[in-house]
């Protein structure tokens, strides 16, 4: 395990390091990006400009979901949002190159590129987060401290779990790439809001199919102690670490079983 | 060290007929292949487009899965034991690279060691080693994606063989390359196999590589095996015919010339065929300017394809297993 | 007149070339379609009316503004093609020909629009209006001049793009910037939220920039609530955007082409 991870800094290293030499170029793509991302927060604000709740959530309440998810999304967006190129690395044969190397293929696929620019999209989430906490009022214990970064590791766990669970369609169907796109922008919009607000189906998907829930709904509610008008089940607040590990774990299965159905039937 | 027998390989094949209907038809890319190479050898795995050349070699180096038959190479299964069996071959692909495109090629280097976990001694005699013959250090610290086509391919070849696999795998390695080039990969290869033992598998259209690389030759068409054998035998029994295009100076009837026959005219220029066993080029040549005046002569060897159409109008059948 | 019409079917073709990827985006923008009407219908909970506009009003916005996105080109695929060919060359080779560049690329991106309108936003608005309740005016008048104002949206999305794109005559790394730029329409366009929701005085001074000619004032005279109570007065900021637009672009590109020239490319 240690050994994959440092092949990964390595590999990742190589392309940050080639990235920073056009500092100034990155520098501006950052601010851009973090300018692009932050539109998201003017709805939220403007919505709060006219109206003083959400559901029941309150300006407040609702920027912490939005700096969870959104930092969250950040973090799986720099290691993975590549995959939005997979298709095409099937297609060019790159990935026939990447099984020929002694190293797990999902390795080397997500060690394939870190845009640096999309930093911007997490500073743009601290800076709500930072808001967010200046605003609400919390009965600050260590577990709810320590409940934010857990929250968001966790969160990018889980938003890297479904994404790669989703590319994996590339594999049967190559063009399918844009529709993987609506599933996670769409999650990443989704979880920045109150899952109260949608309808129950929508719900009940983002609670027990594709847990995006537990990215930032599930972790506010317990940093709050908000009461959750849905009536779920309280152990959930806590689930989120859980949550992302079973994720992962049947990501990296739903991944095995794609690459062992290219090997058998494409190439 | 490579065994197959009898190894098929089937895809489904999805035609659009109308507009909604499509039809599944199985295609068998690999119909009961069957061969083996021992430590070593340098052998040369040729064959028209299509022939089932690539996906043979992919399932040698585990990106496949043979539908059925048997897959040994190095003494490892290469669907299952995939990883294990990358880290003692090498792979060189003509058209795709597997240098890091932004940056210098000595970091790619640097990479591969670590990924293919040599150690740091190894790794530095072996650098040196090739940096010298291939004339590298010119252009180590140059981005890959600025290196001309020879320079890169030089730099494929290093970096396939800088973890000291046992064998190597090569498509098309000479492809695009000016002759000199060509030349120099061809002699570097050669000097690898025989410095390291270095087990050899080359998959080319160029026959010259052929020539001066493999003893041994497997010919290989619409998923059969239909010759496995030395070089010269199979001059000797299909690669006789030569063709000399001859440029006139002016539209002539079909020359008439022993020894050759003319098979096609083109205004002033007329294809000779004749046969290498039978007649020499110069005499050819000569025997051609005594009888018009000629402007420009060319020679053109018999091409892969054609010596398969010819084993196949011969009536080989697939080499029975 | 007639090498524009062979441009914009151009221009058309090579969108209809790639169904995949329009019913991906179709697809795309319906999700999104579900998702920000849930959050507006909860919003509205808490109001009857925001901005002039009522709930019916705001659920109509939300299918007519996913769709209407992709056909004034606020983002997408190819927004900045123009920019890369500047500076690959391309542009170098059609200014040497007798085409007017500004109005091929005009041509052919009301072809884009044209595409994108019939089977990204038609298809969904219809079925918005299908799952969800949305203000459908009852007046043949009032989608009249909706289609009007839509036209000229294009050609104000049109302006805006050309614009910007051509930033790469003088920017060698124009990503940044057009990234920007991208995000600041996107707000100001109101395809985030309606422009009638900022606060105060926003909400007017937005909605006379050239960006809030390409999505909100259409989006406003379907709804029946116009900047300053007329719908003429929006039309005819709209055209002048259009033209001002225009304008401007036929002077930077006159700079730029020069700038070409005297440099060599």
């Amino acid at each position: 395990m240690r050994a994959l991870a440092a092949i990964y800094a390595r590999l990742v290293g190589a392309r940050i390091r080639s990235q920073l030499e056009y500092r100034l170029s990155v520098a501006l793509q950052l601010v851009g990006v973090g300018l692009l991302t932050a539109t998201d927060f003017v709805a939220i604000a403007v919505i709060f400009a006219n109206v003083p709740a959400l559901g029941d959530w309150s300006l407040g309440e609702v920027a912490l979901l939005y700096a969870l998810a959104t930092i969250s999304f950040a973090l799986t967006d720099l290691v993975i949002g590549h995959l939005d190129l997979f298709p095409q690395m099937i297609r060019e044969g790159t990935f026939d190159q990447i099984l020929v190397r002694p190293l797990p293929s999902l390795l080397q696929v997500v060690a394939s590129d870190f845009a640096v620019r999309r930093v911007g999209k997490a500073l743009q989430g601290i800076a709500v987060l930072v808001f967010a906490l200046a605003t609400v009022e919390v009965d600050w214990t260590l577990g709810r401290v320590l409940a934010i970064p857990v929250a968001i590791a966790a969160g990018a766990l889980i938003y890297g779990a479904v994404w790669v669970a989703l590319a994996t369609i590339a594999f049967w169907i190559v063009d399918a790439i844009e529709l993987v796109n609506a599933f996670t922008y769409g999650g990443s919009f989704l979880s920045q809001y109150p899952i109260g607000i949608f309808a129950r189906w929508l719900r009940g998907i983002v609670v027990f199919v594709v847990p995006l829930a537990f990215v930032a709904y599930f972790p506010a509610l317990y940093v709050l102690d908000k009461e959750d008008t849905l009536g779920l089940p309280e152990a959930l607040r806590f689930a989120s670490p859980v949550v992302a590990v079973l994720a992962s774990i049947a990501a990296a299965a739903v991944w095995r079983n794609a690459v062992r159905h290219y090997r058998s039937a494409g190439g | 060290m490579i065994e197959l027998r009898d190894v098929e390989k089937r895809f489904v094949v999805r035609a659009k007929t109308g507009r909604l209907r499509r039809d599944r038809r199985e295609v068998k890319a690999v119909d009961g292949i069957s061969f083996s190479i021992e430590r070593g050898a340098m052998v040369g795995y040729v064959g028209p487009n299509g022939a089932g050349k690539s996906t043979t070699v992919k399932m040698l180096t585990g990106i496949l899965v043979p539908s059925s038959g048997q897959v040994r190479v190095a003494g490892l299964d290469p669907p299952r034991q995939r990883i294990e069996l990358a880290r003692r071959i090498g792979v060189v692909f003509g058209q795709r690279s597997q240098l890091w495109w932004d940056l210098p090629l000595a970091d790619s280097f640097e990479l591969l060691r670590h990924i293919y976990r040599v150690p740091a001694q190894r790794h530095r005699a072996n650098l040196d080693r090739f940096a010298e013959t291939l004339g590298l250090a010119a252009f180590m610290a140059t981005p890959v994606r600025q290196l001309s086509l020879g320079q890169r391919m030089r730099g494929e070849l290093t970096a396939a063989l800088l973890h000291d696999p046992e064998i190597v795998f090569l498509d098309e390695p000479t492809i695009g390359l000016d002759v000199v080039a060509k030349a120099a990969v061809r002699e570097f290869l050669a000097e690898v196999n025989r410095e390291r033992g270095v087990t050899l598998l080359l998959t080319t259209h160029d026959l010259a590589d052929i020539e001066r690389l493999c003893s041994r030759l497997l010919i290989v068409d619409h998923g059969h095996l239909i010759w496995d054998g030395g070089l010269d035998e199979l001059k000797r029994r299909y690669g006789q015919e030569r063709t000399m295009v001859v440029d006139l100076e002016e539209a002539a009837p079909p020359l008439e010339v022993p020894g050759a026959r003319v098979v096609k005219v083109d205004g002033p220029r007329q294809w000779l065929a004749f046969r290498r066993d039978e007649t020499s080029a110069a005499e050819l040549t000569a025997a051609v300017a005594a009888r018009t005046r000629l402007l420009d002569l060319a020679i053109e060897e018999t091409e892969i394809e054609e010596i398969v159409r010819r084993i196949y109008a011969a009536g080989a059948a697939p080499l029975a297993t | 007149m007639r090498l524009d019409w062979e441009l914009a079917r151009r221009g058309y073709r090579r969108y209809a070339a790639y169904p995949g990827a329009t019913y991906a985006g179709l697809f795309t923008n319906v999700v999104f379609g579900f998702l920000i009407a849930y959050i507006l219908l909860a919003v509205y909970e808490q109001a009857d009316v925001i901005g002039g506009y009522d709930v019916r009003d705001a659920i109509a916005y939300v299918w007519i503004a996913q769709g209407l996105m992709s056909v004034v080109g606020i983002f997408g695929a190819g927004w900045y093609e123009l920019a890369r060919r500047v500076q690959t060359g391309d542009v170098a080779t059609d200014l040497q020909r007798p085409l007017d560049i500004q109005r091929a690329e005009l041509a052919q991106d009301v072809g884009r629009a044209g595409y994108q309108a019939v089977w990204r936003a038609v298809p969904q608005f219809v079925l918005g209006a299908l799952l969800f309740e949305l203000t459908l005016p009852q007046d043949a008048g009032r989608w009249l001049l909706f289609a009007v104002s839509v036209a000229l949206a294009v050609l104000v999305g049109f302006g805006v793009r050309f614009l910007v794109n051509l930033c790469s005559f003088w920017l060698l790394d124009y990503r940044g910037p057009v990234i920007l730029a991208i995000g600041a329409n996107l707000v100001l366009s109101g395809a985030v939220m309606p422009l009638a929701f900022f606060p105060g005085a926003l909400a007017t001074l937005t909605r006379l920039t050239p960006f809030a000619a390409m999505l909100q004032a259409p989006i406003d005279i379907y709804v029946g609530t116009p900047l300053g109570g007329s719908t003429a007065a929006v039309l005819a900021l709209q055209a002048s955007w259009a033209i001002a637009l225009y304008a401007a672009g036929r002077l930077v590109l006159t700079a730029g082409t020069r700038k070409l020239v005297i440099q060599g490319g």
